[in-house]
């Protein structure tokens, strides 16, 4: 059996070898589900700056007051801003079409936008706009180019600028290839400010892609040591039926 | 107690009550050496019972509608009460199938279990997988998320490719002429009813064919041959109570392993829920990479692995031709296998390489399914496929020539 095993991680081995991720490299958001404030943060942020165009329409705001440990009173004063009910799903008035003619295409809901991208991809996209004179928003991005998205947080972040480097291919002739990207104008916030203001913002979208996630995980536990508590019974059990069998 | 005496005696004259559970557990008889590959039947029987179950549950809320599909599996995600743990124990569920399916079938292999007397056990077992697959397939559109689309319009694509009725087949299977809100509402009348009980049925059909001849075991002895003076097998036990408390245990094992992913990972690292499944289906934005759901992956491998027409054929007729085939074969087992005995612990080395090249071709398939297309992989893959066929094609001849070992008269070891 063991020989069987060998044999077969050996054939699988080379295949796995060839999985090369070609992505971009992506920084560790290093999110903390449990720390309400940075949600509470990440929350406001996410009203002020992403709702203006990305719904969230399958989150409710009295789940969020919930969740995050705020009462409905200041969710209402804080974050709704258009006389919705705090029953209501996080929902905008932009319509669809509008904004097909305004971005090219209709900006993404992003209850689920965490499931779909990840965490690290967020939290390294919304730190990679660069100046882009050659877009309609003026801006870039690194990790998503030539995204239809203006950079939303550029008052804080200030103004990211390419650098470029030659690069000569097979043929002999040059490209210019993007090598990185610089702050050259500071915004309201220092980089470790902002980086700590995506992160809050990363972290309230990964908790509103799955609410559920911590009372999950918390139940779990109970659950594994129930089974583990079952398994010594029903193991004894076995033991005991199975004595007078040889 | 007297009561339920009379009463038990009462049913009986009216229904074979104790004599089923005579017939099915208490006397009958098993091998007493089952070891680690023999739960996996019982663990199939638990997870389909959680299939039902929580699909029902499901279904009091999911809308089988293009519009509302989507929005109504994340309202079961947040303002059903316990709705995730039923969404994820029944997505959960569904991989669980198809693992402890694919465990009890390879026990199958390893002891020969599909060697006669048991021929029809393995038919109506593969009919089964069958049937699970067209109950995944069917599922895995409800959500109506981007790859439930895609992956959906990409295999009923294939039918097209088959010539002549091809088109017209593919418009029949969808009801339109992209997967649509048509689609969708058969495929979950589909998945809700008209599978589960064809499922069902051949459940029954394949433990009571089981019943009828009796469990094969690691030995590959026949236990029968071997009674005592009440005609009870000498190397048989009660199914109930031995091997009810036995697989009671192996329940709980299954179960941790079934909790941590529910409780955990519900993604299963993306192959339980695949990510671009969590944005909603757009007819208009295909996917940058379309991949079927894990337990496809092996099939879909073979059939990207055809990348070559032959006269007539074009490649894609050709790859659907061998991955239909290569789920075909399977039936063939049975008669394909020329060894004189049942147990791997008997056959001599050439099945043992075999069976070990197969599963590992089997692995990788599964693997490169998952990935896009490389020449380096496709060149993978089209060695698996080589190896998954000759497993089977070559079989009359290696299982004949193959050196075995005397198989003793009764079972070894203990339990």
């Amino acid at each position: 059996m063991k020989k069987q095993l060998l044999a077969v991680l050996l054939l699988v081995v080379p295949v796995l070898a060839l999985a090369s991720s070609e992505n971009v490299h992506l920084d560790k958001a290093n999110i903390d589900p449990t720390n309400k404030e940075s949600l509470q943060r990440g929350a406001r942020t996410f009203v002020n700056y992403c709702m203006g165009c990305h719904s969230a329409k399958y989150e409710r705001y009295n789940r969020l007051a919930r969740d995050l440990h705020i009462s409905e009173e200041q969710v209402m004063q804080n974050l709704m801003f258009s006389g919705e009910k705090i029953g209501d799903h996080m929902d905008i008035a932009m319509q669809p079409s509008d904004a097909k003619n305004w971005f090219g295409a209709p900006p993404p809901d992003l209850t689920l936008v965490a499931r779909v991208r990840g965490v690290n991809w967020l939290y390294t996209y919304l730190r990679s706009f660069y100046r882009d004179d050659s877009r309609p928003f003026g801006v870039n991005n690194q990790v998503f180019h030539n995204v239809g998205m203006p950079n939303v947080l550029w008052q804080l972040q200030g103004i990211q600028e390419p650098t470029y480097e030659t690069v000569t291919d097979e043929d002999g002739h040059e490209h210019k290839v993007l090598e990185g990207i610089e702050l050259k104008d500071a915004g309201e916030q220092s980089p470790a400010e902002f980086d700590r203001t995506v992160r809050d913002l990363v972290n309230f979208l990964a908790y509103m892609g799955e609410p559920i996630k911590q009372q999950r995980m918390a139940l779990g536990v109970k659950v594994l040591l129930f089974l583990l508590v079952f398994f010594v019974v029903a193991y004894l059990l076995k033991k005991e039926y199975w004595k007078d069998v040889h | 107690m007297g009561m339920l005496v009379s009463l038990r005696d009462w049913i009986d004259a009216r229904f074979p009550l104790t004599k089923m559970w005579e017939e099915h557990l208490s006397k009958y008889y098993a091998p007493k050496n089952f070891n680690f590959w023999y739960f996996f039947g019982s663990l199939a029987l638990l997870v389909l019972v959680i299939q039902i179950i929580t699909g029902i549950f499901l279904t009091m809320n999911y809308k089988p509608d293009a519009t509302q599909a989507f929005a109504s599996v994340e309202y079961i995600m947040r303002d059903v009460d316990w709705g995730w743990l039923i969404r994820y124990m029944h997505s959960t569920g569904a991989s669980a199938f198809f693992i402890v399916v694919y465990l009890h079938m390879f026990r199958g292999l390893l002891y020969g279990s599909y060697k006669g007397p048991r021929e029809l056990i393995w038919l109506f077992g593969m009919m089964i997988y069958l049937a699970l697959m067209a109950e995944a397939f069917f599922g895995y559109l409800l959500p109506w998320g981007q790859m439930s689309y895609w992956g959906a319009q990409v295999i009923v694509s294939l039918f097209g490719a088959i010539p002549g009725i091809g088109d017209s087949l593919s418009l029949w299977i969808r009801g339109d002429y992209v997967i649509s809100d048509v689609t969708l509402n058969r495929f979950f009348a589909l998945h809700v009813i008209a599978v589960p009980l064809v499922l069902l049925v051949l459940v029954v059909m394949h433990i009571l064919a089981l019943h009828e001849v009796g469990s094969n075991n690691p030995d590959g002895v026949e236990i029968k041959k071997n009674k005592d003076e009440n005609g009870i097998p000498k190397d048989g036990i009660p199914f109930h109570p031995y091997y009810t408390v036995k697989d009671i245990v192996g329940v709980v094992v299954f179960l941790m392993f079934f909790s941590f992913v529910i409780f955990f990972v519900p993604e299963g690292g993306g192959f339980f829920l695949e990510s671009p499944n969590f944005q909603p289906a757009d007819p208009l934005k295909t996917p940058p990479h379309i991949a079927p759901v894990w337990y496809f992956t092996p099939y879909y491998a073979m059939l990207r692995a055809i990348t070559f027409d032959i006269g007539p054929m074009s490649s894609k007729f050709l790859g659907v031709i061998v991955m239909g085939a290569a789920v075909v074969i399977l039936f063939f087992l049975p008669w394909l296998d020329r060894s004189p005995v049942k147990s791997i612990r008997y056959r001599g080395p050439i099945y043992k390489i075999m069976l070990g090249l197969f599963v590992a071709a089997f692995v990788m398939l599964g693997y490169l399914g998952t990935q896009a297309p490389t020449d380096t992989k496709t060149m993978f893959a089209q060695l698996g496929t080589a190896v998954y066929f000759a497993f089977f094609l070559l079989m009359p001849i290696y299982s004949k020539i193959d050196p075995t070992k005397p198989v003793p008269e009764r079972v070894t070891g203990g339990h």
